[in-house]
């Protein structure tokens, strides 16, 4: 289906991206430049970065598209998504910074002083990046072909490009910039829609087409509504449902509730008007159960599994964590949280009201399963003609400018843990290493099936806060985490994490008889991994680092008393800037 | 030759030592060649800040300083108490927001009609669950802003008197 003016928009963000990343890169020189842009970058420009990087595909289209299938629980992904930031905020921001540490494997080798330590969590690190970068390049593809005809492929591609070539040209001082413009955008692209939307909304006096929310019964189409069906999916009922099988089928058959019906990939069913909309298994089936949040046991468990994992998860998310580095100071890196926490706020309004209108007026995206495309798809079925396609066109642009800042951070992320742990941390490795990483993601998403995006997204958050924020936490505040209780933490959390995906995956495949756990591991793996840290660390007292409480005092101690050393300019710094920046002269 | 020696200490103006002496000037050291082969774009003219006077730091801040660094016990003590007490602070607010969250799910489970509330039309945990919890989080970062500043402030104060 073409949408010139999506295509215009999305080639605008594109042309913008490009632009604004060769302004800023064109100082960019040493690796103090590649990997935290001189730590120049002022807590309000940071705050929008984080927040532009932050906001990716999952955050974008997937919170609409859980709000349209799972209903109020699924509210519960932006609080949890924006609460990690507090949780940051509290424990981590200031004294992270004030290591003076360049990555996070870095942070930990200054802490705890093992280079073993700094190789796992560095393959962490770049693992955790892979499996982030994934969704996004995939939503990319899926987001391309909704607006051009084109394979799914070509979306991938094309932002892998546009992001590789801005971050060999400037790393991170390339990209704040970007990603701070981004985030004013993405709010832009779906505020205004939102605000559309709603007026057309209640001037069609609160009901949309297919019933209103207010109607306990399932939403209904209004017409004949012929629905292709592309993955396999299985599809439950309410109520008796007629339908036909297949185009030219004139037979009717009818299904009932209680049973689930297996439909084969490439099927088409054809729904006569008036008909209650059938939902993907795991979706909410009618409005009244959709409408209220926590109704079985499960979900009770499984919510507080979500929010345990976004709590801790965000501040175990490297390519968040790296950002914070280039605050000029600890107290500037907490004033930055803080206003991330009001622009994360600001933005997840919409994504809700956006989700809840598409249940009324897209509902048949919950029989082909692809509900991340609601935001996509929303205002194209609510204002028919011109007006729509240009909001869609708003909603696909903010959609890419979601993959190009997500996508950006994580290549700066992972390329600089390469250059400076792998290699050898001049700025020609950072762009040897980032040409590497952007190649690995972009035939990954080519040659794997696409999964819903933000369930590889929640077990990234469960993977981050089961390994790298036990971590964190401990070693901020207690001086008796030793290296080897790190280690066997860091182990036992992604362990779990990854054990719980792979079982995940096998149930998928053979009649989902996967438990919540499965699905939420955080509640479990969390906690394990706490006490594995602790526990190790308390056995192993006499291998906590000799020089813990200079290390404490310089995480701690306020930044006007000059504790802050930086570790870029101790390792990569010509010796005239080791001089001038050294003990106790960091740049204001 | 002055400008750099003014910049090797930081721009703050003392006595030149080669002042009134007849010194020859070092011949400029061989430019180490550098990985980039780019040329440096020409340093832009900006006006430079000159500072006539050290900040006055009394000896006694000065030696309380060189105690922190040196971790002696009393400089221990001091930064301990620091650590325990940013620390406080941030488990009661982390803690008061996990209470106040954490409460909404078992609400709803536990007293079901609770979720049939209205206001204006809207459900009531919609409101409280897609609304309300953001001024809720930014709140209680701005107030643990304020507290964090406010304990590193009496800390440097303890420091500099």
């Amino acid at each position: 289906m073409w949408n010139p003016w999506a295509l215009t928009s999305v080639g605008l963000v594109m042309l913008v991206t490009f632009y604004l990343g060769h302004r800023t890169s064109r100082f960019a020189r040493s690796t103090h430049d590649f990997l935290v842009a001189r730590r120049t970058v002022r807590s309000r420009r940071n705050a929008a970065a984080i927040s532009g990087e932050y906001l990716s595909a999952a955050s974008f289209l997937g919170v609409a598209g859980l709000v349209l299938k799972d209903g109020a629980d699924a509210l519960w992904y932006p609080i949890g998504f924006t609460a990690g930031y507090l949780a940051l905020m509290l424990f981590v921001a200031a004294p992270l910074r004030r290591s003076g540490a360049y990555t996070l494997p870095d942070f930990l080798e200054a802490r705890l002083g093992s280079v073993s330590l700094r190789t796992m969590s560095t393959w962490f690190v770049v693992f955790i990046g892979v499996l982030y970068m994934l969704p996004q390049l995939q939503g990319a593809g899926i987001a391309l072909t909704a607006i051009m005809p084109a394979p799914a492929w070509v979306g991938s591609v094309l932002v892998t490009v546009v992001v590789a070539v801005n971050v060999m040209a400037g790393g991170m001082r390339a990209i704040t910039l970007v990603q701070a413009f981004q985030y004013w955008l993405k709010l832009f692209a779906l505020a205004v829609p939102t605000f559309v939307l709603a007026v057309v909304f209640f001037g069609s006096d609160g009901a949309g087409s297919a019933g209103s929310l207010g109607d306990p019964a399932p939403p209904r189409f209004t017409e004949e509504t012929r629905v292709a069906i592309r993955t396999e999916a299985t599809l439950r009922v309410g109520e008796p449902t007629p339908v036909r099988i297949g185009d030219g089928n004139r037979e009717t058959t009818v299904w009932l509730p209680g049973t689930d019906y297996d439909i084969e990939p490439g099927t088409t069913l054809v729904f006569p008007a008036d008909a209650k909309v059938p939902v993907v298994s795991d979706g909410e089936l009618d409005n009244a159960s959709w409408l209220r949040p926590t109704e079985t046991a499960s979900e009770l468990l499984g919510t507080y599994s979500l929010i345990l994992a976004t709590f801790f998860g965000t501040m175990g998310l490297p390519h968040v964590l790296v950002r914070f580095y280039t605050n000029p100071d600890g107290r500037s890196a907490r004033r930055t949280t803080v206003q991330v926490l009001l622009l994360l706020g600001l933005f997840y309004l919409f994504p809700v009201m956006i989700g809840a209108l598409s249940r009324m007026y897209v509902p048949q995206l919950l029989v082909t399963g692809n509900t991340d495309a609601a935001v996509l798809e929303v205002p194209g079925a609510m204002v028919p003609g011109v007006l729509g396609q240009l909001l869609t066109a708003v909603t696909a642009a903010g959609a890419f400018a979601a993959f190009l800042a997500t996508a950006s951070g994580l290549l700066v992320t992972v390329a600089g843990v390469i250059a400076t742990d792998l290699l050898a941390g001049k700025a020609r490795d950072f762009r040897t290493a980032t040409l590497f990483v952007a190649a690995v993601p972009a035939l990954l998403a080519v040659l794997l099936p696409v999964e819903d995006l933000s369930l590889s997204v929640g077990m990234s958050f469960a993977l981050a806060a089961s390994t790298f924020a036990p971590l964190l936490v401990l070693g901020i505040w207690w001086r008796r985490l030793t290296w080897l209780g790190a280690m066997a933490g860091m182990c036992t959390g992604g362990g779990l994490v990854l054990a719980a995906v792979v079982l995940n995956s096998i149930s998928a495949r053979t009649g989902a008889w996967a438990p919540w756990f499965l699905e939420q591991p955080g509640l479990f793996t969390v906690p394990a991994a706490f006490l594995v840290t602790i526990v190790v660390s308390l056995g192993t007292a006499r291998r906590v680092p000799e020089d813990v409480n200079a290390v404490m005092l310089r995480l701690h101690a306020p930044d006007p008393l000059g504790f802050m050393r930086d570790r870029t300019v101790a390792r990569f710094g010509r010796a005239e800037a080791r001089a001038r920046t050294g003990r106790g002269r960091h740049r204001k | 030759m002055t400008d750099d020696f003014y910049r090797s200490v930081d721009g703050i103006r003392v006595p030149d030592p080669t002042l009134g002496k007849n010194v020859r000037p070092e011949p400029e050291p061989e430019p180490v060649p550098d990985e980039q082969v780019a040329p440096e774009p020409p340093p832009k003219i900006r006006r430079k800040r000159v500072v006539l006077a050290e900040p006055s730091r009394t000896p006694s801040s000065l030696r309380a300083r060189v105690e922190l660094e040196q971790q002696t016990s009393w400089g221990e003590l001091l930064i301990n108490d620091l650590i325990k007490i940013q620390l406080r602070t941030a488990i009661a607010l982390g803690g008061l927001v996990v209470l106040v969250l954490g409460a909404l799910p078992a609400l709803s489970y536990f007293v079901p009609a609770f979720t049939e509330l209205r206001f204006v039309g809207i459900p009531l945990p919609w409101l409280l669950l897609g609304v309300a919890p953001f001024p809720l989080l930014f709140g209680v970062g701005l107030w643990y802003n304020r507290l964090a500043e406010r304990h590193e402030r009496d800390f440097v104060d303890m420091i500099e008197n």
